[in-house]
């Protein structure tokens, strides 16, 4: 079989500045959901290597996105087999990033949270308008993965988003 | 209106699927009679005060939440995950 060229969802997009604000695609590399069966969170912590994250944070490429059930990302899983069901999600996902002084005020156009207090390792299972959305907080600001066929609209209702705070901070 | 997931904190309305009466986690034993799955099934109630429903976490973490409310003034008194019921599988 000829190698074939993975793409990310939104390939050759370029990143879109507001105000002083980013929208950029962000390649996060392998992503790996990990459900731990019941009982097992523990001894999956213990082959990850690191703590299994509490509910509504991520450390070190381990995102929380439910019960007993977290993404891998950034690195291929080990072999947890008995411990937890895990889906190769890889290329299922489109991950964006929203960095700048605008940033958490226009996230909130479409995100019923209080971004304003979303620190550093917090993450949230969370709506973005209508699509499900893992939300990430890190140093430099927001991390979105949404469905990759949402690549697209999310980029759009996100961007739209950004240009009408920044028309407003112009005025 | 806001409920109080467990797990997610503090979440807006639109996050929550409604799926009607606590009745649906009541489920009679298999040689019940047939009036028992008949209430189970059909029978609700339609109290103007405290009631007990179910709600799914749509938008967030997937829990089903079993929510206590009041539906004349619109109180939220108590939310719980299904799951960490007594009993729960
Ligand atoms: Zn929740």
């Amino acid at each position: 079989m000829p190698e074939l060229i993975a793409k990310t969802a939104l390939a050759g997009q370029a990143p879109a500045t507001h105000a002083g604000t980013t929208l950029a695609e962000a390649d996060l590399g392998p992503v790996t959901s990990i459900a731990c069966f019941p009982g097992q969170q523990k001894a999956v912590a213990t082959t990850l290597g690191q703590p299994f994250p509490a509910p509504n944070t991520h450390a070190k490429g381990l995102c929380w996105t439910g019960p007993d059930q977290a993404f891998l990302i950034g690195r291929t899983a080990p072999d947890l087999t008995g411990l937890a069901a895990c889906t190769d999600q890889s290329g299922g996902w489109v991950t964006l990033r929203l960095d700048g002084p605008l940033a958490a005020e226009a996230l909130m156009r479409l995100v019923p949270l209080d971004l304003h207090k979303f620190t550093p390792g917090q993450a949230a299972r969370a709506p973005l308008g209508h699509m499900q959305m893992v939300l990430m907080a890190d140093a430099q600001g927001f991390l979105i993965l949404v469905f990759r066929s949402m690549a697209r609209t999310a980029w759009h209702e996100i961007e739209t988003a950004l240009k009408a705070c920044a028309a407003r901070a112009a005025l | 209106m806001r409920l109080n997931c467990p797990l997610c904190g503090p979440r807006d309305r639109r996050e929550f699927y409604y799926s009607g009466s606590e009745d649906l986690l009541n489920r009679p034993a298999a040689d019940a009679t047939v009036e028992a799955w008949n209430d189970m099934l059909h029978l609700r109630l339609n109290p103007a005060g405290v009631t007990r429903d179910l709600w799914y976490h749509e938008t967030g973490c997937g829990s089903w939440l079993l929510v206590t409310r009041n539906t004349v003034t619109h109180e939220i008194l108590a939310t719980e995950r299904v799951a960490d019921r007594k009993g729960a599988a």
